[in-house]
């Protein structure tokens, strides 16, 4: 913990730093209303305490990330969290307007909470958090689960293959991990990893090909609070599908639900008096998962970026659901009484950056780690008067940043970009960096294709995106979003079935709709076949940017969302 | 996101179902659909369920080789055993995947496999039982295009 007088010190330097902004709020006022022990205030339960980490995507510093404003849930997850945006969910869970937690959760007023709350996460805030806890409950009470999407997301974890999120988690001392982008550095890569890491790299449903062995262990065990603890971890079931098989040709997942109700039983029967699934399968899924595997007590889910104020209490399984790019930190207290749980509390604690003490040896770290790359990381490439972002089921500002490059780089008259739910936030009137690129980028298979398809193939990729989006059941969704398209306009009917969800495509360079039977030249990024020939995303993105001046991008107005 | 070769296979296993529907009355005779497959396995018997248990990916990682599983609940003894068990792939031009056989000997009935399929749909697994009933399951797996998730 901080010394009281460190952190009567260290507040007295970021109010200094904090004056000059206008809004709602200042800044400065909003800093004097909340400090690190108001967000560290818990009502602690029991002897066991579970903290979550998930989908930080690479991001060492604090970060803008505006929350979405379209979260489309489908059949029986229509109009429940976290299927539910900007006052609907303040209404749903009672969070009042122009809070912390308003700004953290939603996007309402976001830009003017923006500038009041300022950013969140840092992965030395985070540290200062967990050790508070630590301390606080005791280690022998603690467990820390990295829900995965670690490595991958940053300039500097593309330069370093992960090392830098390696090297700096290392601190922070989890008790277990699982994956998903981690995959696309390469099976090599990962395996070299793993075996300095540390502390176990879990996956129930990863086997091998061709012996259909499991390539990972599934199960940790732990005492924690006088109790026995297992751990199972789960990757996301489709990275095959997702992400390039090609970089770990030996590697099939799945959800696999019989073989983790195996382990689970197997869990129980060598004494585990708490099960926790550590799972990268996204909320849908982990919110169907307790209806078809019994004995789970509590699934710390990832991958799908949504954030839940509180565990949602699905049979006798709780699930939380952590948010992404260290935002939060999930926690989880468990009271166990004769094997099993009988209380429990939950939060997601907002990383309120500016109001939480820096954590020393981890700010040393991210220096040092980004210390070769700190003057190309700040270079500034342009500069926004418009709020841009990605976050939503749709197209976002920065997507279509992306999507005018793609067309206007590489002389396309459509583009396609992925539904990716990662990429942070510029607010309007900031410098767009090194980082900020990268932030929406960073990948190892950046190449832009430059394609011909019909109008009718276009449909039918739109449609194919589309059903793993909102197929009503959860175990056949991917956990992206919809791919994000430039230079065309179309209506989407979630509700509907593959084939009938999309309509009214039109060439908006000539307002025609778009012919099924004429070619069209796409460009498009982060394609998963192997071998794929063009230049890299960002240097395209970079050049457009360059040559436009001050972006002015607008929310996009020719995707039509029908109910 | 997609890939041109991922495309091209889509796009010509579209194709591939496009050819079937237009000379459908000449092919009707040459290939039997999934139900007269099951017509002529069963002889037109009732068809129960609950024993057999298919074991598919919900989506296919690669459809050129997805992986299948079977199984049986059986006692497997000489007066009460699996005999046959058909595997059925509904929505390939040509739907018979395998056909396996079992004897009180063979101990479980149980069997694996790698099958292709052309586009989305449904895995078909029936079990013919030595008393002539017979047991059913039925599975979908989906194939994608595939590749935009994150």
């Amino acid at each position: 913990m901080i010394s009281r007088r460190d952190f009567l010190q260290w507040t007295a330097v970021a109010g200094a730093f904090a004056t000059g902004y206008s809004g709602g709020l200042t800044r400065a006022a909003a800093q004097q209303k909340i400090t690190q022990n108001d967000l560290l205030r818990f009502d602690s339960k029991g002897t066991i305490t579970l903290l979550h980490l998930t989908d930080i995507h690479a991001q060492l510093k604090p970060i803008y990330f505006r929350p979405p404003d379209t979260n489309i849930g489908v059949g029986a997850f229509e109009g429940i969290p976290p299927h539910l945006v900007g006052q609907t969910f303040l209404d749903h869970f009672g969070i009042e307007n122009g809070t912390m937690l308003a700004y953290a959760h939603t996007m309402v007023d976001y830009v003017n909470l923006a500038r009041s709350y300022g950013k969140l996460g840092g992965l030395d805030r985070t540290a200062t958090l967990v050790k508070a806890i630590r301390a606080d409950r005791g280690e022998d009470k603690v467990l820390l689960l990295d829900g995965g999407d670690t490595w991958q997301g940053s300039y500097t974890s593309l330069q370093t293959n992960g090392q830098d999120m390696v090297d700096c988690m290392k601190l922070l001392k989890p008790d277990a991990m699982v994956g998903h982008w981690e995959f696309t550095f390469g099976a090599d890569r990962v395996e070299e990893i793993i075996e300095n890491m540390g502390y176990p790299f879990l996956a129930s449903n990863i086997f091998d090909n061709e012996w259909d062995e499991p390539v990972f262990e599934h199960t940790a065990f732990y005492e924690k609070g006088g109790h026995k603890v297992a751990v199972i971890g789960q990757a996301m079931p489709y990275t095959p599908i997702a992400n390039p098989r090609w970089m770990f040709p030996q590697w099939s997942f799945g959800i696999r639900a019989d073989v983790l109700q195996a382990n689970v039983d197997a869990a129980r029967e060598a004494g585990a008096e708490v099960v926790v699934l550590l799972s990268h399968n996204g909320f849908d899924v982990d919110q169907k998962l307790p209806t078809v595997v019994n004995g789970v007590d509590v699934i710390l889910t990832g991958h799908t970026h949504d954030a839940v104020p509180k565990a949602i209490e699905i049979g006798s399984t709780l699930v939380l659901s952590s948010g992404s790019h260290g935002k939060y930190l999930g926690r989880v207290d468990l009271e166990v009484k004769g094997g099993k749980v009988v209380g429990h509390n939950s939060h997601l604690i907002p990383v309120l950056s500016d109001a939480i003490k820096p954590d020393q040896e981890m700010s040393t770290k991210i220096d040092e780690v980004r210390a070769p790359y700190e003057e190309e990381c700040s270079r500034v490439i342009g500069k926004t008067e418009s709020l841009l972002y990605r976050r939503g089921n749709f197209n976002g500002t920065w997507d279509d940043v992306i999507c005018d490059a793609l067309i206007e780089q590489r002389d396309a008259e459509l583009s396609f970009s992925p539904g990716f739910r990662w990429g942070t936030t510029n607010l309007p009137g900031s410098d767009i960096t090194v980082d900020d690129l990268y932030n929406q980028t960073s990948m190892s298979y950046p190449s832009v294709y430059r394609l011909e398809f019909s109008g009718s193939q276009i449909k039918e990729i739109l449609e194919d995106v589309c059903d793993n989006l909102f197929n009503k059941d959860p175990f056949f969704q991917q956990g992206g979003d919809m791919v994000r398209v430039g230079g065309m306009g179309y209506t989407c009917a979630p509700k509907e079935s593959i084939g009938n969800r999309i309509s009214d495509m039109t060439f908006l360079k000539t307002g025609e709709p778009i012919d099924p039977n004429r070619n069209y030249v796409v460009a498009g990024w982060a394609s998963v076949n192997e071998g794929v020939e063009g230049p890299a995303v960002w240097d395209l993105v970079e050049a457009h940017i360059k040559a436009r001046g001050a972006l002015k991008t607008q929310p996009n107005q020719s995707v039509k969302v029908l109910l | 996101m997609l890939n041109r070769r991922d495309l091209i296979k889509y796009g010509s296993a579209g194709a591939a179902v496009a050819v079937l529907g237009v000379p459908q009355l000449a092919l009707a005779e040459t290939v039997p659909t999934t139900d007269d497959r099951i017509k002529e396995f069963t002889g037109g018997a009732q068809i129960g369920e609950g024993k057999v248990s298919l074991s598919t990916p919900e989506i296919a990682e690669n459809g050129n080789t997805v992986p299948v599983e079977v199984s049986v609940e059986s006692p497997m003894t000489a007066e009460d055993h699996v005999a046959e068990v058909l595997i059925l792939a509904d929505g390939n031009p040509r739907p018979g995947v395998a056909t396996f056989k079992f004897t009180e000997m063979s101990g479980e009935a149980f069997a694996s496999t790698r099958i292709r399929l052309a586009m989305t749909q449904d895995v078909v697994a029936v079990a013919k039982m030595s008393d002539g009933t017979f047991q059913m399951a039925r599975n979908t797996v989906k194939v994608t295009i595939g590749g935009c998730g994150g």
